[in-house]
Order: C-alpha cells, then structure tokens, then sequence
C-alpha cells in the first residue's frame, strides 16, 4: 500500500497547504478531550468518500480503494489537528488511492487468449446511473476528478487545485467543463432512449 | 467548508447506500486489524442486563459498559484515554461475547479472557485483581477486600474502586456486598446487581 499519504508526516504537510483551517495550534489538553473516535469519522464520512471513488472509478472498483482511503486515514488520524477539514482530507487521501489505482491497472497485463470465465451470478440490473458512471468514465482524468472532489466531495475549487495541481481557475474549469461534457453525453442520450 | 449541492445531472447518481457503506465498515474493521491501526475495537451485546459495550485492545479486553453510562460518553472516553483509532469491529470481541452469553446462560461460572487493566491504576488495579478471588456464587464485603488487598481501612476506597471498574461482569465487583447484607451501590444499577447475583444462586 502507498504511504503517500499514510504518515502523520505528510498528512501534516498536505494540511499545511490549505485544509489545516485556522493556523493557532490546540494545546495537548483541548486535542485530547476533542478527538472524536474515529467510528463517528467513518460514519460521518464514508458516504461522501463512497460517492467520490465510485464517480472517480466506477462502482465495482470504489470499494477497495474505499477501504485502502480509510485504512490509511486512520494510521494518520491521531496526528491530525481538531481544526482541519476532515472531508477534504479524506478526499485528498482518496485522490491518491485513485492515483495508485490507475497506476496499478496500467501495469496489470490484460490476458488476450484466456476465454472469460462463465460469470457465476448474473450482472446486476443496469440502473439509471450506469449511464451516468459510463458518462463519467469518458472525461478526461482532470475532469473526472474535479468534477468528483467539487461536486461529491465538497471541495472548494482552490482545495481540488491543492489535490490536482495547477491553479484555482483551472480547477474550476475542468469542474466546469466536465460538467458540460456530462450534460451533453448522458443527457443527450437519455432524451434519445 | 460550503455546502455543495451536485450539479443536477450527477443528480441520479445514489446519494447513499446503506448496505453498501455497512458492508464496507465490515471490511474496514478487518482490513484496519492487519494494518495495525486499529487500537481499540467495540461492539455491543444484548444481555438480562441491558445492553452492554465491551471493547478490546491488543492487551485484551479493557471495558465492559452498561448502557447507564452512555455508550457515546465510554466511546469518546476510550479515545481520549487510549487512542482514536476506535472501530466496530464485531469479531474481535467473537470470544468476549461468546463466553459472556455462556455466562448469562448459566453455562460458565468464571471467564478466560486476557484483560486489559489500563484503564485502572494504583489502588484500584489492586482491588480489581483481588475482586476476581471472589467465586461465582459467593459474596464478600467491602472491608473483606480491603483486607485482602492489604489496606483493610480503606473500605471507602474499595467502594469507589467498585463503582468505577472498568471491567465489570467480568471483573466481580457485584459479588462485593455491604457486611450488613445489603446489597450497595453498583456501576449498572441495584437491578443490574441482584439480576447477577441471582443468576449466580448467591442472592
């Protein structure tokens, strides 16, 4: 697993720049009666970051990266100050488990002469957002992403530029223009069925 | 942080899925255990007693709570006092709640658990040690333990060490009682205390 993110060292730093809120530090004894467990986090949470792996990757890969998100925000939990942001940091871990994961399924080789196994269940239904994740999987990465962290996971324009790159005018418009692309691709083809 | 309203064509995307995220919360539990970070696991359990919380460190079991208490209140106390790394994590506690049941069947008479004391020290770790000398079935009274755990003028403080064990249940203090047979205090309440010792034949 990627220690990207993984170590209180570089959660730290990914909160120094930009999600870490206010800068005056808590005292030993406030972080000790705040820190809330980190069940109620999940709780809280999980949804969102669910929503954004699954926009990012599609619904059959989301759950291991969910896991791999939560996994490593927890090792990094104990560190974090009580004033972050704890939605756009566990977006940010998110984005770098999607990372790996595109990494990954690059290198993975694709068998060519194996015949595909019999499927043991049959696929499940096509609901009315497979469309949708199909729409979402034709964007460009930057798109998709932005599109994911602004409009499921609650980042601001400025944090997905912190998590992607580039500047804050960028970020909004490949927020803005994958939108439009989705509108054009998904909705046009709803109207056509 | 804004409220972010998704466009409205993400709009038929699902906004939640139940069974997916407690599936995954199932997972998280298992795939936190062997990374390592999982520092203390809970789960609830059903009993003639209400239900109870019983959590476990690496060292062993370290809380038994009674719903009095508050469970959120014990939640939030075991990670200012012991970590935030705190998780659901049924099946870590899979022997705790089997031999409790076995207990509140009448099927065991004392527990073979590995305990963890932390969350008890000096005095009152002492205490705990020696409440656990007391058989299933028997009573003793406060200024017994307090002779047996070497201070026998410190009756007071074996009556406080009671009311504030972490591992009750488990660790007996409902079989200490008041050398006029009265029952006394108890951390799950007088109820919770004579239900045990019924169940034990002891009252």
């Amino acid at each position: 697993m990627s220690e990207l993110v993984g170590s209180r060292g570089c959660a730290g730093r990914l909160l120094g720049q930009g999600f870490g809120g206010q800068t005056s530090q808590p005292t030993a004894v406030e972080r000790l009666s705040k820190v809330k467990p980190f069940d109620d986090v999940v709780a809280e949470h999980g949804g969102t970051v669910l929503r954004v792996c699954r926009a990012a990757l599609g619904q059959s890969d989301a759950d291991d990266v969910w896991t791999e998100t939560f996994v490593s925000a927890m090792r990094a939990y104990p560190g974090l100050p009580d004033d972050a942001n704890v939605e756009a940091w566990l977006v940010t871990i998110a984005h770098h488990k999607i990372i790996d994961f595109h990494r990954a399924a690059r290198r993975r080789p694709v068998p060519v002469d194996v015949l595909p196994e019999p499927a043991a269940e049959p696929a499940p239904e096509p609901g009315e957002h497979d469309a949708l994740y199909e729409a979402l999987r034709q964007l460009p990465d930057k798109q998709r992403h932005a599109v994911a962290y602004h409009h499921l996971g609650g980042l601001s324009h400025r944090e997905v530029a912190h998590v992607l790159g580039g500047t804050e005018a960028a970020a909004r418009r490949a927020s803005a223009d994958g939108i439009k692309a989705l509108r054009r691709t998904y909705q046009q083809e709803r109207a056509h069925r | 942080m804004s409220e972010h309203t998704p466009d409205e064509v993400l709009s038929s995307l699902p906004s939640d899925d139940p069974p997916a995220l407690a599936r995954l919360r199932d997972r998280l539990a298992e795939a936190s255990d062997l990374a390592d970070v999982l520092d203390v696991a809970y789960r609830t359990l059903d009993t003639p007693v209400g239900r109870l919380l019983v959590a476990s460190t690496g060292d062993g079991l370290v809380r038994v709570a009674y719903a009095r208490e508050g469970h959120d209140a014990v939640l939030q106390a075991l990670a200012d006092r012991i970590s935030p790394r705190v998780l659901r994590a049924p099946r870590r506690l899979d022997p705790v709640a089997r031999q409790l049941e076995e207990y509140f069947t009448g099927r065991r008479t004392s527990f073979d658990l590995a305990l963890d004391y932390r969350l008890a020290s000096g005095f009152r770790r002492d205490v705990l040690q020696h409440l656990r000398e007391i058989a299933y079935g028997h009573t003793g009274s406060y200024a017994q333990v307090a002779v047996a755990a070497g201070r026998p003028r410190a009756v007071r403080a074996v009556g406080s060490a009671c009311a504030r064990n972490p591992l009750p249940v488990v660790v007996p203090c409902h079989r200490v009682i008041r050398s006029d047979g009265a029952l006394g205090e108890y951390v799950g309440g007088p109820d919770a205390k004579r239900t045990l010792l019924v169940l034990e034949g002891a009252a």
